[in-house]
């Protein structure tokens, strides 16, 4: 017996403002012949455990597009992003990331080269110095020095920081230290969750600024975040995920309405 | 891939080095695990001097335990085990590189470890070529092994307590041959010991090359 | 299509196949004592120990045939990765442990008399059987830790496939090993004695019979696995329509929240 998934997705969105710029499209669509989609997934379902923390949902996300994603506490948001960084198989459905089938095991691991994932955990050892973290991850990935030392230094961390060990410092220094090291591997999906947590006023600042500088260059970012003022500034298109499923999804300017097509439940915009 | 084991095991032993836990903790639990071998046969030194192959090994897989146990610690504090499988490095290399670390800190482990026997069981070395080949055989085979099972109970609630349990039976055999050639190296007693290494050699073959192999299943299932 | 647990003949797990089984594993049982107790001779070294054997030789012959289905069971699965052949590999482990134990425990006590110890360390076949026996209680420990289904089976493929690989090394090395102890060439060991033809036959008839016993107790174990597994799924679909109207439920409420703007 399957339960078919309630289709409250709204399939058309309205592009922001800028829309992907033409010279984008035009890499986009290059890079990407058969899905124009950086992000296709439909009726997907993922596990966390035993639990349903994606329960047949649909997304579709542009090349060059900034997401945010915003709901409740367990509405999947973290989920959503780790499939989509290839890290957690669907049970059913289906799901492209970078024109990679990831319901097959092979391109979920090759995926994982092109994605960043900047989650609740660190990923960083505790014993070693920030600049021996971001080297470690920079090699790991195939990427030189001395982009993981200008990913620290544009993260600010710098002179006696930098031969910190991570264990040592503050939450928001360590914060720092795992965004450099996802910076220096230059993502084309980047998958950020909760980035601003932990930071301080100016750290958040280089977190947007990050985001429009990767967007400005032709990749494209999904942000889960709380902080809705400081996401939608930097992430025209927002959705809404509850109860593992999309149910909303609008362009946060003034020009567009909120568009939602959720029969019976809610009718905004 | 020779770059990728590199940097794996020298982001190991780097650790190692600033937290000293294997200096501090592991190496000191080796040591009183003799010294309690040394109570438990009452200090009889020709009983001890028997069996000093024996103990010896018995103190260097309990305490390849507890340096498996950390090597993973160190990858779930942070979640590493999801940075390790995003950083695009082959688990293969992964593996290779997380064993050979295993492997160069148990060997030092094993030469403080034989410093300590010497003084304490006392016995001599007759063939030290054997000796030296044996431990360093011995050792890549408990290592495989080991990465094999650590890898596997790191995401499990109960991994202090399964390990060992999963660990110990297959390293049976390595306790066996390894006590055998060291016999014959300590000379203390009469048996081929270079026929004993040719099955070490082939158990830690198959462990390390089972392990290149599952590792990277494992690690995605972890 | 209906699924077993669907299926109502299925409901105890039994079916045609395994009354017929299980039928002929009770007559052959009470077969193996007649023949084993009354109508085969005693034998002319072991006198009526060599009774224990027609019970002893079986275990060992079951738990062994066992821990390979378990091999196969769990390479298949690696293969295929199909949940069946992970439920065979478990169920057919889990019947192994049993008769491996009771191989042990006859073993043990046919050794008391001949040997006069329970345990002897000089005799490579029963050290063997303990370290596997040991191994599979691991096996078993590992696929009873809770945790994703997925993840747990492949973990218990790669466990299972470890131990099989590990059964010549560990006898290999135990047999080098217990050379060195065994000084007496007297061992009695079964391969020395010369069997009576009925002798043959309690052995034979009893490996047979043990062998439609694992049959009918694997069909058994199989199925209660099979069924909890379809628990597991239809749990699963459960939670999923739940998740789904908790989404219609708090899309209200996220959406309210998703539109106060600046």
């Amino acid at each position: 017996m399957t339960v078919p998934a309630p289709r409250i997705q709204a399939w058309a969105y309205p592009r922001g403002p800028r829309g992907p710029a033409p010279r984008l499209a035009v890499g986009g669509l290059r890079r990407y012949p058969r899905a124009v989609s950086v992000v296709r997934l439909r009726n997907a379902v993922a596990l966390a455990g035993r639990f349903p923390a994606l329960a047949g949902l649909d997304l579709d996300v542009a090349p060059g597009e900034a997401v945010l994603l915003q709901g409740p506490n367990g509405a999947g948001k973290t989920t959503l992003l780790r499939v989509c960084a290839g890290l957690v198989p669907l049970h059913s459905g289906e799901a492209r990331v970078l024109d990679h089938d990831l319901t097959r095991s092979a391109d979920r691991r090759a995926v994982r080269r092109l994605v960043g994932l900047i989650g609740h955990a660190s990923f960083l050892y505790d014993e070693l110095t920030a600049w021996e973290n971001t080297r470690f991850w920079a090699r790991a990935a195939g990427v030189d020095d001395d982009s993981a030392q200008s990913a620290l230094v544009r993260m600010g961390i710098e002179g006696r920081l930098r031969d910190l060990p991570v264990g040592s410092m503050s939450a928001g220094q360590k914060r720092r230290v795992s965004i450099a090291a996802v910076v220096a591997r230059r993502p084309k999906l980047w998958l950020l969750d909760e980035p601003h947590a932990g930071l301080d006023q100016d750290g958040r600042d280089t977190v947007d600024q990050l985001v429009r500088d990767a967007t400005a260059g032709g990749a494209t970012v999904m942000v889960a975040s709380h902080e809705l003022e400081r996401a939608r500034a930097m992430a025209p298109r927002a959705i809404t995920v509850a109860g593992g499923m999309v149910v909303a999804d609008t362009a946060a300017t003034a020009g567009s309405p909120g568009v939602s097509r959720l029969p019976g439940v809610a009718n905004v915009g | 891939m020779w770059g990728e084991i590199t940097l794996v095991t020298g982001k190991d032993l780097r650790i190692e080095r600033r937290s000293r836990v294997g200096l501090t903790q592991i190496a000191p639990f080796a040591v009183t695990v003799l010294v309690l071998f040394g109570f438990a046969l009452e200090g009889d030194s020709a009983t001890l001097r028997t069996f000093t192959a024996g103990l010896f090994w018995v103190a260097v897989v309990f305490t390849a335990i507890l340096a498996v146990q950390r090597s993973f610690t160190v990858e779930s504090v942070n979640d590493n085990r999801d940075a390790l499988r995003l950083s695009g490095l082959d688990p293969i290399a992964i593996f290779l590189g997380k064993a050979a670390a295993l492997v160069i800190e148990l060997l030092v482990l094993e030469v403080v470890l034989g410093c300590v026997v010497a003084v304490l069981y006392g016995g001599s070395v007759h063939s030290a070529g054997l000796l030296g080949l044996t431990a360093v055989v011995a050792t890549i085979a408990v290592a495989s092994a080991g990465t094999i099972y650590g890898v596997l109970a790191a995401s499990l609630r109960v991994r202090e307590t399964i390990l060992p349990l999963l660990l110990l039976p297959v390293l049976a055999p390595v306790l066996i041959a390894a006590t055998r050639a060291f016999e014959d190296a300590l000379g203390e007693a009469a048996v081929n010991g270079w026929s004993w290494l040719v099955l070490l050699t082939l158990t830690a073959v198959v462990y390390t090359a089972f392990g290149a192999l599952a590792f990277g299943t494992l690690l995605e299932e972890s | 299509m209906k699924t077993l647990g669907e299926r109502d003949e299925l409901r105890n797990t039994s079916s045609r196949g395994t009354r017929i089984l299980g039928g002929l594993s009770l007559v052959g049982i009470v077969f193996m004592g007649l023949i084993g107790l009354w109508w085969s001779p005693e034998d002319s070294d072991m006198g009526d120990l060599v009774r224990i054997m027609y019970v002893h030789v079986p275990s060992a012959w079951l738990a062994y045939m066992a821990f390979i289905l378990t091999a196969i069971g769990s390479a298949m699965f690696l293969w295929k990765r199909s949940v069946w052949w992970d439920l065979v590999a478990g169920a057919s482990a889990e019947i192994g442990v049993l008769f491996c134990a009771l191989a042990l425990v006859t073993g043990s006590l046919w050794g008391r008399p001949t040997w006069g110890t329970y345990w002897r360390w000089g005799d490579a076949r029963i050290v063997t059987t303990l370290v596997l026996l040991l191994m599979y209680v691991g096996y078993l420990a590992l696929r009873h830790v809770d945790g994703d289904p997925t993840q747990r089976s492949k973990r218990a493929a790669i466990v299972g496939l470890i131990a099989a690989g590990n059964i010549p090394v560990v006898r290999m090395s135990v047999v080098w090993w217990s050379n060195r102890t065994l000084h007496q060439k007297d061992t009695v060991t079964l391969a020395d004695t010369k069997l009576d033809n009925m002798q043959l036959v309690a052995l034979l008839f009893g490996v047979a019979v043990f062998t439609i016993l694992f049959a009918w107790m694997l069909l058994h174990r199989f199925r209660i696995a099979w069924l909890e597994n379809e628990t597991e799924q239809r749990g699963l679909e459960q939670a999923l329509i739940e998740r789904r109207s908790e989404s219609l439920v708090k899309a209200d409420r996220a959406l309210g929240a998703a539109e106060v703007r600046p």
